[in-house]
């Protein structure tokens, strides 16, 4: 069977999802979208950055407002109301069509990107049925990736564009065509700066395994085989890109500006509903320790923690020291050094740097400032690829991608969703584990793993079924979020470590690039 | 892959899709004074929850019978009354006598909706993947696709989760009939027939072929030994449980009098709306209706009914098999369709359920004819304001079905079993496997533009009703075509004998 004939099954999954999801109630992404919409269409480039008569101001970087102002375009044949900046909250019929149109347009992206991936996949020979080859699995677990499901379609955002050209990206590598890799992830870093994050990864790789043309034969770097032209050739395509994007307000002198809006780092430690990383852990343990301080008489009297109101508020930590944004900076970039050294000292060809970008998106996962839980797409995108061909990366993954899909669920709340999200994590569960335990032929996991994971269902039931019939659902809102975050980031803590040691774990020999 | 495993993604896929067209508009939402299906079932939980049982199929003073008046038999009102106690224990509003007419509200459709799903799930996916698994032929991987294509069909679903009808409720007891026949339990068999009649009255269009099929099965255990004591067992369960039943309503004639007045109202028209059966399409070129009266117009469409579905059914009389049974199923009650009295256009998915049965045998008739089936219905989706769930449905089945099944691999002459019309029609040199697909193609084709145009374009205004009557009038050919297809299927050769399972029953 071709790529072609599977790769054209799955795609029609996601319109049906997306067009059953036109009459849903909208995120407020919806209304962030379509504010930019409007701000790019209605108001000269000079003010795009400094306009703010919605809260959702311009905060993704100036590609991506050239991208919304190509779709305005589009939009003004749908309805020209929404392109007016005052309509806040303006929801038409037709402006849900059309944004749920764009984003299943822009999946055509992701669509080539996941048949570029699946072709660079490396399979054992012999003839296998379609179901158990690794490339129909690959495809399986990108194209009808739970999380994307959730937050592009149902949710809304234009994640699928945005993770397809990473994908492009890597699959451009994984075949050998640097420039191309190099030229794509310029342009996603222009258009989603959180992208930043695993930039290190990609400048570490290119310089050591491309610039640097041979190594000595003992794996380490030989200085002297630096060419100079495939240097200046990266260079130009990075400079050339950002100019590109960024040329116009630099010109305009509006560069502190946009910078601004870019990083506010105003919001919170941590998101409305807690990302499963390090500081939901930190703040527990320090509420944990507060109480206990007041129970054992330690401490006197403490300032109010109100880590758990409002959407974006600052609290601080009552116990432990509060955690500035600058310190998570120094843990993410501290926690992403051992990664980028162990593929500078000992490149391990196009995989390696596969690896390395996974552990990079994890970190910045893990101890990022203001991490919103859609970002373990990140991660969990790209592992897919590595967990097809590696049996240990398949156990990380399937650990990995259930606990980060679960923590998803809290963004569809409402009980007309409770099905649907249900079924979908289901299925994507199931087929996740029978195909890739049919692949590598044996479990994947062991014992205290999948314990863990058929804990996920219990926390779940007892969450949404047990919970609410207790008296403490008035007092205490907010345990089941922090219980439901608090699980997760146990699973993603132990995928995080299991995938850095086994970037650290040195190989025999040093793979060809 | 694990057949269970791959079984599992395919039930929840079936499932994934129902619930997300459940999430769309239903039946009558949001237009007073009458609404529509969602009312009607809503208005029978309250009506069933709050009346005693002798005043359900009356009109009294709290049942206005011309307000969605009870018109199913009492299994139906069984039901209602049991998602009655549901419905006031969550919320009493929702039944409250005379105040809740024209109750919606999102908790309300959530909870009609999950009704639903439960009904679904407990009567016909079962069903189904019981009839996949074992009265259906080929390796595990094509029974898995089959439950696929057969979960799938678009035209249930789009019904059930989005105009809002329990079909699947009857349609599932049918699918049990066929199940305890085909494994040799007649008794149980006549039992879930007679329960899937009990809850509506047209599964009468299926009621021919069961009793033919049995009954040829007890001559051909001749009738002076077991073939009587098998008669008479079934006899005596098909009896008792309509005795049961109809147990309320038997203390008086009255009763069992109103309740089949009710059922079979005789005295509306040969056709209401536009529908995709004989009698509307010839109303195109002779108005019938203003030309005969009503009784003429009963006899007619009783001596039609009977003269189209009594080939089939003697053939199944002597031959009953459960390849015979099947192909009878669907012409007994294609036949009902296209001739019968008071049909509406939703009585297609009585022919389409055991086309469905078909899709292993006959891939590529079965898939044009539930497409065809869907099709039939636009002008209802149209009106529920649900074109998006129809178009992705029927769009996902077709392409699923026709890759899965290998549709058109399996368009051979030899498959397609028309041998008979080649020997009948004496054309030597022509590939009737190529026209048949070429057919194929140009019926989708068209069926897509004719949804597009419904869609996109306005009627001219001196036809107001153009498009409505160009799909059912379209309709009506094919179901025409697939009739007479299907009639010589059945009537010409028996399967050929690498098809035989010594496993099935005789």
């Amino acid at each position: 069977m071709e790529v072609n004939s599977n790769g054209s099954i799955e795609p029609c999954g996601t319109p049906l999802t997306h067009s059953s999801g036109s009459n849903w109630v909208h995120s407020t992404d919806f209304e962030v979208h379509r504010n930019w919409l409007a701000i790019t269409h209605s108001l000269p480039v000079s003010k795009w950055y400094h306009e703010s008569t919605s809260e959702w101001t311009l905060d993704y970087p100036p590609l991506f407002a050239w991208f919304e102002y190509g779709l305005s375009h589009v939009a003004q044949h749908f309805d020209k109301k929404m392109l007016v900046v005052q309509n806040l909250g303006y929801a038409s019929p037709a402006t849900v069509l059309f944004q749920r149109l764009s984003v299943i347009a822009t999946d055509v992206v992701f669509i080539y990107a996941v048949r570029e991936c699946c072709r660079s996949v490396r399979e054992e020979k012999g003839s296998k049925d379609l179901l158990v080859r690794p490339y129909f699995i690959l495809a399986a677990l990108l194209l009808w990736n739970y999380g994307l499901l959730i937050v592009d379609h149902i949710h809304f955002q234009y994640n699928g564009f945005l993770c397809g050209i990473l994908l492009l990206s890597v699959a451009r590598h994984l075949q050998g065509r640097h420039l191309e890799g190099a030229f794509l992830f310029a342009v996603l870093l222009n258009l989603k700066h959180i992208y930043l994050y695993i930039a290190p990864a990609y400048g570490i790789f290119l310089l050591r395994s491309y610039c640097f043309t041979k190594d000595n034969t003992d794996g380490s770097v030989r200085w002297s085989s630096l060419s100079l032209v495939r240097l200046i050739a990266l260079g130009s395509i990075v400079i050339s890109v950002c100019a590109l994007s960024f040329g116009p307000f630099i010109a305009m002198g509006q560069l502190p500006q946009v910078l601004s809006r870019l990083f506010p780092f105003k919001r919170g430690l941590c998101h409305a509903y807690w990302a499963p990383n390090i500081w939901a852990l930190y703040n527990v343990v320090d509420k944990a320790l507060s109480v206990l301080g007041l129970r054992l008489k330690l401490l006197a009297n403490l300032p109010k923690a109100s880590m758990t109101g409002g959407l974006v508020q600052e609290f601080q930590h009552s116990v432990l020291p509060s955690v500035s944004p600058s310190a998570t900076l120094i843990c993410t970039l501290v926690s992403i050094l051992p990664a980028v050294l162990s593929i500078w000292r000992c490149p391990r060809g196009a995989r390696g740097f596969l690896r390395c970008l996974v552990v990079c998106a994890l970190c910045s996962f893990m101890f990022g400032w203001h991490v919103h839980e859609k970002a373990i797409l990140m991660a969990i995108l790209p592992l897919s690829v590595l967990a097809v061909e590696s049996r240990e990366d398949a156990g990380i993954f399937l650990m990995l991608a259930t606990t980060g899909h679960y923590s998803l669920f809290p963004l569809l709340f409402t009980a007309t969703e409770m099905p649907t999200k249900v079924l979908l994590i289901l299925l994507f569960t199931l087929y996740s584990f029978t195909s890739l335990k049919k692949l590598f032929r044996g479990f994947l996991l062991n014992t205290l793993e999948v314990t863990y994971l058929l804990g996920l269902i219990a926390v779940e039931i007892i969450c949404e079924v047990v919970y609410p019939l207790l008296p403490w659902k008035q007092t205490l809102p907010f345990v089941t979020l922090l219980a439901k975050s608090v699980y997760c980031s146990l699973g993603v803590s132990y995928s995080f470590i299991r995938l850095y040691l086994s970037i650290l774990r040195p190989t025999d020999k040093p793979k060809e690039l | 892959m694990d057949t269970w495993s791959l079984l599992s993604i395919c039930v929840l896929l079936g499932l994934t899709t129902r619930w997300a067209v459940s999430l769309n508009s239903y039946s009558g939402a949001g237009k007073p004074p009458m609404f529509g299906d969602y009312e009607a079932q809503r208005h029978w939980q309250e009506i069933t929850y709050n009346l005693p049982v002798h005043e359900w199929y009356f009109n009294t003073t709290d049942n206005n019978l011309n307000y969605w008046g009870l018109d199913y038999p009492p299994l139906t009102a069984y039901h209602s009354l049991l998602c009655g106690h549901v419905a006031s224990l969550i919320n009493p509003d929702w039944v409250e006598l005379h105040t809740s007419q024209g109750f919606e509200s999102s908790a309300h459709k959530l909870f009609m909706r999950a009704t639903v799903l439960i009904a679904d799930l407990l009567m016909y996916v079962p069903a189904v993947v019981l009839y996949c698994f074992y009265l259906s032929e080929g390796s595990n991987r094509k029974k898995v696709c089959l439950v696929l294509c057969i979960l799938l069909y678009p035209g249930l679903i789009l019904i059930d989760y989005g105009h809002f009808q329990y079909n699947s409720i009857s349609l599932g007891l049918a699918l049990w009939g066929v199940l305890g026949l085909g494994l040799g339990w007649d008794m149980l068999g006549s039992l879930a027939f007679v329960l899937a009649v009990n809850y509506k009255q047209m599964e009468l269009y299926h009621s021919l072929p069961f009793f033919c099929y049995l009954l040829g099965k007890c001559f051909k255990q001749g009738m002076a030994g077991r073939g009587l004591f098998l008669l008479v067992k079934i006899a005596v369960t098909v009896l008792v449980t309509f005795t049961l039943c109809w147990l309320p309503f038997l203390t008086d004639p009255g009763q069992v009098l109103q309740v089949l007045h009710r059922l079979f109202p005789v005295g509306r028209g040969l056709f209401e709306d536009k529908v995709a059966n004989t009698w509307c399409s010839l109303n195109v070129l002779i108005k019938i209706k203003t030309i005969l009266s009503t009784d003429t117009q009963l006899y007619l469409s009783l001596a039609a009914t009977l003269l189209a579905a009594l080939p089939s059914s003697i053939k199944l009389l002597t031959k009953p098999t459960l390849w015979q049974f099947k192909l009878a199923l669907v012409n007994s009650s294609l036949a009902f369709f296209l001739f019968s009295f008071q049909v509406h256009e939703k009585s297609i998915l009585l022919p389409a359920l055991p086309v469905c049965l078909l899709l292993g045998d006959l891939p590529l008739p079965a898939v044009w004819f539930l497409q065809a089936s869907t099709f039939s219905m636009l002008p209802l989706f149209l009106k529920d304001g649900l074109f998006v769930p129809y178009a992705v449905t029927s769009s996902a089945f077709v392409f699923y079905s026709v890759y899965l099944l290998s549709a058109l691999e399996h368009s051979s002459e030899e498959e397609l079993r028309l041998r008979p019309v080649r020997r009948l029609v004496c054309l030597p040199r022509v590939d009737l496997g190529r026209i048949a697909r070429w057919t194929f193609y140009l019926s989708v084709a068209a069926m897509a533009g004719l949804s597009f145009m419904s869609v996109a374009l306005a009627p001219p205004a001196r036809l107001p009703d153009l498009f409505p009557l160009l799909v059912s009038v379209f309709s009506f050919l094919h179901f025409l075509g697939l009739l007479l297809y299907f009639n010589v299927v059945q009537i010409a050769e028996p399967p050929s004998p690498r098809r035989k399972n010594p496993k099935k029953t005789e």
